[in-house]
């Protein structure tokens, strides 16, 4: 396969994945919601309604793309690629598995959180650029919120870089393989270092997800809609799926970072190659598991109000981040070597 | 910029000279030439009236300082449909109607107002079991009242769950109420003179039922919002209407008696059979959106256990009293209230000898928790403005009449 090909194909398959990804995660977060909150869900489109979201997909794409009069046209146009695009792009370096990923990056970690990172500027720029009160103030949270919640979430991933001993997300996942005294998984998660580090990111990963403990910038109840308010059409879809697509990819670092990525405990590594579907099922399953984690918090907790969540990130989540690095780097580079070797991470 | 300006209409607000946000004032420049030049100018907002937590049809103009509330002003009369006025063309046994339509979720009680209004015009004496019946009926509605207020209470706070979970609850209160009086809302069950019709045959059974059920999902219902950090943080210390302020507003209900005055009709002017019933009345300490909150949730437990006392022993005896078919009560005036869901609705009834009333004043509680808004919101966050609306529970078919 010509090196030109192989990029298409890649690219091909991440924009399959995150639609059909998009469209069965909305239905997924539709029925568990639903039972959370003793309902059914959709029942009627399908059995279960499972042809629903098609049927919404092709509600979307069938509607009248409306511009608000006193929209900025331009940027109003702009801003859903903008919010797009980076969530497509924080795909490149997921490892699915040993070799199903699209690139293999030396700072994948960085590199995806870089990518998300633009996700707010263009959820800024929507609210800003449809001419509605409520969109801008939507959009002014979500700018606020950024700066809150990208620094704790970055740090809170270095203390498993330092640990790693690498950025690439492939690399993180190897340093988890085997077992601890063959019966506990060498996740990082097992380690109880890493437990208040997990915390930290589960939270800040929730805000960066735009999800109901920190849904500010759409709010519905305070803002209407917030930043979405006056998208229609397929740009409303596009910020959607990018929202979906943004709690998967949040799920799967999660996954990548402190629960050995697609890795299975206890197995020996030759059955990865004997079955290669092996470890992206496993991969997907744990991302789920992740989601529905999300939703569950979702259909049950309030949201915060704007300054709690920046007291949150400012007072709370950025201190014991830096402190986790430190102590991290103080048992891992200080304490354990007394040891010698005798105990390794 | 001209069109910046369609969704604000220059009323109230505006026309007290503060500056349209489309027109610069004199002296700001529109185009700053450094930070120091930056001119910064408030938003001012429509909220409502199709905004999703103004619980109903009500609308405000709030202005804005970044998220802060500087100024708010309630717009009224989006559901106005002239209860008042409709009702001099109403008989007497049909003004229960117009009630049902003014607090649409707690219509057992004005009706029950309009109820006694009338009794006491005619000197009619209800049976016992009637009045119990109208007690219990009363209860059961205010539960339904109460939860419908939790639900949105969670909405608002942007808990989707605590919401179906009341309407769950909520589904088979109205089954209960449907069964009784014929129909979900708009009861028309509470007559001059008793009730239009005696309770049907094992209702006590499904009564029971239901209590015995509720009064574990009560203790859920506050376990899952009260009982969450941030529910807690969101509500502790927001809206806080001392009792000076809640007697200057002429508040009344769980918003008065949050701020810690014992006021409450069902104990101070028992009618109907309340003076035979044993209940207690929650009262709050600091009258914040958390203290509303308590009592609301603790009046449900009150109301269910007053119904238990109703199914325990509810007299034998006829369901009304007689009454002509044309009621034609002599020519005066009366005023008669009881403790609704919000707090008193009372009726204000001047007759002249025919057969319907000659002017009817429909007294509801929500207006003036509404008014206390306006003075409680500058200072806090948009965010608070939402809670203290859904805090002071208003509704705006009895608002708006």
């Amino acid at each position: 396969m010509s090196p030109t090909l192989a990029v298409v194909v890649k690219l091909v398959s991440i924009i399959a994945l995150m639609l059909t990804n998009g469209v069965f995660m909305i239905y997924l977060l539709r029925k568990v919601l639903g039972h959370l909150h003793i309902r059914l869900g959709p029942m009627h489109v399908g059995p279960h309604g499972i042809l629903q979201t098609m049927n919404d997909v092709i509600k979307l794409l069938t509607k009248e793309d409306l511009t608000p009069r006193l929209a900025d046209k331009a940027l109003f146009f702009l801003a859903p690629m903008i919010v797009f695009v980076p969530s497509f792009m924080a795909y490149l370096a997921l490892p699915f598995s040993d070799t199903l990923k699209a690139t293999s990056l030396e700072t994948g970690l960085l590199f995806t959180f870089a990518v998300l990172s633009v996700v707010p500027i263009g959820i800024l720029l929507a609210g800003w650029s449809s001419g509605n009160k409520w969109g801008l103030l939507g959009g002014m949270r979500s700018a606020a919120m950024q700066i809150a919640y990208e620094v704790p979430l970055l740090l809170s991933a270095l203390p498993v870089v330092m640990l790693a001993g690498t950025t690439d997300l492939g690399g993180i996942v190897d340093a988890q393989a085997g077992t601890w005294l063959s019966v506990i998984p060498r996740w990082f998660i097992t380690n109880p270092l890493i437990w208040p580090t997990f915390l930290i990111f589960v939270i800040a990963s929730l805000i960066e997800v735009n999800q109901t403990p920190f849904d500010m910038s759409e709010a519905e109840s305070e803002l209407v809609a917030g930043f979405g308010a006056d998208y229609s059409a397929m740009k409303f879809g596009l910020i959607y799926l990018s929202e979906f697509s943004n709690t998967f990819v949040m799920s799967a670092l999660g996954v990548t970072l402190f629960f050995g990525g697609w890795l299975v405990p206890w197995i020996p590594m030759s059955w990865y190659e004997a079955v290669p579907v092996l470890a992206p099922t496993v991969f997907m399953l744990k991302t789920y598991l992740g989601i529905v984690l999300m939703w569950w918090i979702r259909g049950t907790y309030p949201r915060v109000r704007i300054d709690q969540l920046m007291d949150l990130g400012w007072k709370r989540l950025i201190p014991a981040a830096l402190v986790m690095i430190v102590l991290t780097g103080v048992v891992d580079k200080l304490i354990v070597p007394l040891f010698n070797g005798a105990v390794s991470w | 910029m001209s069109d910046a300006r369609d969704d604000i209409v220059t009323v109230g607000l505006l026309a007290e000279g503060m500056h349209d946000p489309g027109v610069p004032p004199a002296g700001i420049r529109r185009a700053p030439t450094g930070v120091d030049d930056l001119a910064t100018e408030h938003l001012i907002v429509n909220m409502g009236p199709q905004h999703p937590s103004t619980h109903g049809v009500l609308r405000m103009l709030v202005e804005l300082d970044g998220e802060e509330v500087k100024n708010a002003e309630v717009t009224l009369g989006y559901l106005h449909r002239g209860i008042e006025k409709l009702a001099e063309h109403r008989r007497f046994d049909a003004l229960g109607t117009l009630m049902d339509r003014g607090d649409y979720v707690s219509g057992i009680m004005g009706e029950t107002a309009v109820a006694l209004a009338v009794e006491q015009l005619m000197e009619i004496e209800v049976p016992r079991r009637a009045r119990w019946i109208r007690v219990m009926m009363a209860e059961l509605n205010r539960i339904a009242t109460h939860l419908l207020w939790y639900g949105t209470m969670g909405l608002d706070t942007g808990a989707m769950g605590p919401f179906l979970y009341a309407m769950r609850d909520r589904e088979s209160l109205l089954d209960i109420l449907e069964a009784v009086s014929g129909a979900r809302m708009m009861f028309n069950y509470v007559r001059p003179g008793g009730v239009v019709a005696d309770l049907p045959v094992s209702i006590e059974a499904k009564i029971r039922e239901f209590c015995d059920a509720f009064d574990t999902y009560v203790d859920e219902h506050d376990a899952i919002l009260a009982g969450n950090e941030i529910f807690q943080a969101r509500l502790d210390g927001i809206g806080v209407i001392d009792a000076e302020m809640a007697l200057a507003f002429g508040l009344t209900g769980p918003n008065l008696r949050a701020s810690g005055v014992d006021f409450d009709l069902r104990k101070r002017r028992p009618y109907d059979a309340y003076d035979e019933m044993i209940f207690d009345v929650p009262l709050g300490v600091t009258g914040d959106a958390m203290d509303r909150f308590s009592v609301r949730m603790e009046e449900m437990r009150q109301s269910s256990r007053i119904i238990r006392q109703c199914i325990e022993g509810m007299p034998e005896g006829g369901y009304t009293a007689k009454v002509p078919k044309v009621l034609k009560p002599p020519a005066g005036e009366v005023y008669a209230s009881v403790e609704s869901a919000r707090g008193e609705v009372g009726i204000h009834l001047v007759t002249d000898g025919g057969t319907s009333p000659y002017r009817m004043h429909y007294h509801g509680p929500s207006l003036y928790a509404l008014q206390a808004l306006e003075d409680l919101m500058p200072g806090y966050l948009l965010a608070d403005g939402c809670i203290m609306i859904g805090s002071a529970d208003i509704m705006l078919g009895e608002v708006d009449r």
